[in-house]
């Protein structure tokens, strides 16, 4: 194929390279500024050891729990599917405080399932680790995994019907290749997610057993000052994931697919008994559910107190937002142009930005970006652009998961027809390409949108009173006693977060097939 | 087009005519923790005060909490447009000190009304409290009364982390110095009462409320907050044998500050009523200059230590490290 209708190379280069400096560049800057070398301690290494502990053990649960719900979704059609599906991805969008709060709502030693049975129960530990873990990150894998099923080409469902497999045989011939395709994705995804876990394994981790190495680094950055520790930690964390990321590589597993965009139920041959799925389902509801429920008891009764600050930082929320969705789309885009219909070096390329992207701190970004420009510029003066772009570069990570393969097929399929037509590439992006895979961006749009709302990790570094966003807002209010306005303050970030999350999603779907 | 050009001339002329007026008006920059700042925190009400006696503008920006605070010092070096920094307590006071960013305290500031002697150069504290473990007193009813008692009883609590949080850091600090060479055998033996260790005061604030565990670390004036604000008195927060551990927040003036006589004059302002009367019910800590009024009603129901503990700022930043070693060594049994 000739030049053309590849989107520009060079623009791909720059976005690919962006994303590579915000990153793994950050570390330079910290180095150039340390004094001394930084050195790690023993105790380190009893942090790495717990930090890969608790993400393989998070990633294994989820996948696991995983399996039984997105079958039982993906063979059964029942009332209020849609919106089960909707609420599922849910618990990936909460901030991680509010999620916590709401879990201990349901969980904890003063909560509901305590009240009930009168027993006190002690979830801190690894148990609540996990426990959070599974909850944020179930929906995720189901997502993915209903991607897979979605997947299977209706000739082969009917033949299997004709040919009257038995359970088994579907599961030997339809299911077990879906699962050896997506699974080790979406188990490399959470373990990477998981990997970074700084808040959720302080909190529910009962004490410094529990231990990640963003909190060191925290640490390193806050108290410490120790840049070049900072730098090393971070460069620790990044070879972890890239070393992981390999080994799946070499035993010849690809990334994981897209997150799950044509959810329709698939007519598989289903067994008889449906006790089996509806029971997946209706746990399912319920362990994610009960603790969304929780976040609207607790919140409810802290909203006559909200500060009058309350509307400001929602609107710098939202700008925020849209801001950071807008470039990390974009950003994705481009890279999407330039990797999608290679093979080999340049998907690897792709594959790489997602997992570099997925473990780089935000602290240390935030950090090295305020070293790189406080020469130029007042960071405090930008700080919510600056928050926007960091959080748009973590973004990229999901942005590009999600639209690579969409981009992959639109150029595939439509690519040779525009080219013979001699569509203007002006043309070909406003017709051919972004209506093509309008439904992948309406979900990347959602998923950056709903994580950068969520910022606090570069909000707490830049932001300042009159920057002040919503989950600042709440911190500050946490910390001064007020914790019902502050709970308040955390429902109305989570319906916000769901709202704009909705709005981008339900575009990308109302797609004309 | 026309309408264009005229909009940018005006949008010019104003930015030209900025800094003439700037320069008419002085302005001074206070970085302050952010809850200082908030609507509810004591920002407002001292800076209404301040600016009815000094004709200048008072810029309080928070920025982040008291360990940010010195990491944004760090990190704006000499370039910072900040004239006092306010909210840094005496565990980081030495290596703030150490920066060499800070210029000494002015004349002219009376003795403070501490439990301790204060003979810092350059920092000026502006309120005081105790740390000390909060418990509701309708479902606690026999508190532990030291720390040895607390860590041999079935008492949950909840502390913070000390390598993220300054009141976590506190109560390593109160160990070490209450209990010296027994502070290993103390967090061994606390290690079965901690129901978690949390990231900030916030979160363990917030499992208390939510009935999480009996007790969490916090200040001797966190009742006040419960009686006044609330009028609810069933928080209390257990005197111990040993003494309590002192936090003393301060402020200092940036040595590279353009308003150094503003920056004495609001360093002086800190020890007047029209700061310190701010204190009690916005910053919920005891003032650290004696005043007219006195604390309000309310705080005479707290309870008072015999013993106040604070290691000096130097031997606090010296023996940091190795203390919170011990605490993890005694939590990871």
């Amino acid at each position: 194929m000739a030049r053309w209708p590849r989107p520009v190379t060079l623009l791909s280069v720059g976005a690919a390279t962006l994303v590579v400096a915000l990153t793994v560049g950050a570390v330079i800057p910290l180095m150039l500024s340390a004094e001394g070398a930084g050195r790690l301690v023993a105790a380190d290494w009893a942090i790495l050891r717990f930090t890969l502990f608790q993400a393989a053990l998070s990633a294994a649960l989820c996948t696991l729990a995983a399996i039984p719900l997105a079958r039982a979704l993906a063979r059964r059609d029942f009332p209020g599917r849609s919106l089960v599906l909707t609420l599922l991805g849910a618990p990936f969008l909460v901030p991680v405080i509010v999620a916590v709060l709401g879990l201990l709502s349901v969980w904890g030693r003063a909560g509901w399932v305590s009240e009930i049975t009168g027993a006190t129960l002690d979830i801190y530990g690894l148990t609540g680790i996990l426990m959070a873990h599974v909850f944020f990150n179930l929906p995720l894998v189901t997502r993915m995994l209903l991607t897979g099923w979605a997947g299977v080409p209706p000739e082969h469902l009917r033949l299997a019907t004709q040919l009257g497999f038995t359970p088994r045989d579907i599961y030997t011939h339809i299911e077990r290749p879906i699962l050896r395709e997506v699974l080790p994705g979406a188990a490399l995804l959470v373990f990477l997610i998981c990997l970074t876990s700084f808040s959720v394994a302080l909190t529910l981790g009962g004490g410094p057993r529990a231990t990640t190495i963003e909190l060191a680094i925290y640490q390193a950055l806050r108290f410490e000052f120790d840049l070049s520790r900072a730098a090393l930690l971070s460069l620790m964390q990044l070879g972890l994931a890239l070393t992981v990321a390999l080994i799946l590589l070499a035993s010849g597993q690809r990334g994981a697919g897209g997150f799950g965009l044509s959810l329709r139920p698939q007519s598989i041959p289903k067994p008889r008994n449906p006790w089996i799925d509806r029971a997946a389902i209706t746990a399912a509801l319920a362990f994610l559910g009960l603790p969304m429920l929780g976040l609207i008891s607790l919140g409810i009764p802290g909203m006559p107190d909200l500060p009058d600050a309350t509307l400001n930082a929602a609107l710098r929320s939202i700008g925020v937002s849209i801001a950071a969705t807008l470039i990390s789309c974009s950003l994705a885009l481009a890279i999407a142009g330039g990797v999608a219909t290679h093979r080999g070096r340049a998907a690897l390329l792709g594959e790489g930005l997602v997992l570099i992207g997925l473990t780089a701190s935000p602290l240390v970004i935030g950090t090295a970006l305020f070293i790189a420009i406080r020469d130029f510029i007042d960071p405090f003066a930008f700080a919510l652009p600056l928050t926007a772009l960091v959080n748009a570069t973590l973004g990229v990570p999901f942005a590009l998961r999600i639209l690579l393969p969409e981009v992959d097929r639109v150029i595939r399929t439509r690519g040779p027809l525009a080219q013979s037509l001699g569509l203007s590439r002006r043309l070909w992006l406003r017709r051919v390409l972004l209506p093509g895979i309008r439904r992948g961006l309406g979900l990347a749009l959602g998923l950056v949108a709903a994580f950068a709302m969520g910022d606090l990790g570069i909000i707490a570094l830049f932001g300042s009173t009159e920057t002040e966003t919503l989950p600042l807002l709440m911190f500050g209010l946490m910390g001064s006693f007020r914790t019902d306005a502050a709970q308040a303050t955390g429902l109305i970030l989570v319906l916000l977060t769901l709202t704009i999350f909705a709005i981008f999603d339900t575009w990308g779907r109302r797609a004309q097939h | 087009m026309h309408l264009k050009r005229t909009t940018t001339l005006a949008a010019l002329a104003t930015a030209c005519a900025l800094p003439l007026a700037a320069q008419e008006r002085r302005e001074l920059i206070v970085y302050a923790y952010d809850s200082f700042v908030s609507d509810w925190g004591p920002g407002p009400v001292i800076e209404a005060n301040f600016e009815a006696i000094c004709n200048c503008d008072l810029t309080l920006v928070g920025a982040g909490d008291g360990a940010a605070l010195l990491s944004r010092i760090r990190l704006e070096g000499t370039r910072s447009d900040a004239d006092v920094v306010l909210g840094l307590d005496t565990n980081l006071t030495a290596a703030a000190a150490s920066t060499g960013l800070f210029a000494p305290a002015p004349e002219g500031v009376p003795t403070p009304d501490l439990p301790i002697a204060w003979d810092d150069p350059l920092f000026t504290p502006f309120d005081w409290g105790y740390f000390a473990f909060v418990y509701d007193n309708t479902k606690l009813t026999a508190a532990p009364e030291s720390l040895m008692a607390l860590a041999a009883s079935d008492t949950t609590v909840v502390i913070q982390d000390p390598r993220s949080s300054t009141p976590g850091l506190g109560l390593v600090m109160w160990a070490e110095a209450a209990l010296g060479d027994e502070a290993p055998a103390f967090w061994e033996a606390l290690s079965d009462n901690i129901v978690t260790v949390t990231p900030g005061w916030s979160e363990a604030y917030g499992l208390f409320l939510e009935g999480e565990a009996d007790m969490v670390l916090s200040y001797t004036t966190s009742p006040a907050y419960h009686l006044i604000a609330e009028e609810d008195p069933s928080k209390s927060a257990a005197a111990f044998a040993e003494g309590h551990y002192m936090q003393v927040e301060v402020a200092g003036i940036l040595a590279g500050s353009d308003q150094p006589e503003l920056a004495a004059e609001f360093i002086r302002f800190i020890a007047t009523d029209g700061f310190q009367s701010a204190i009690p019910t916005t910053n919920w800590m005891y003032p650290a200059f004696a005043t007219e009024t006195g604390v309000p009603d309310g705080f005479d129901t707290l309870i008072t230590p015999d013993t106040a503990l604070l290691l000096p700022a130097e031997e606090a930043e010296a023996r940091r490290a190795d203390a919170i070693a011990t605490w993890r060594a005694g939590l990871a049994q």
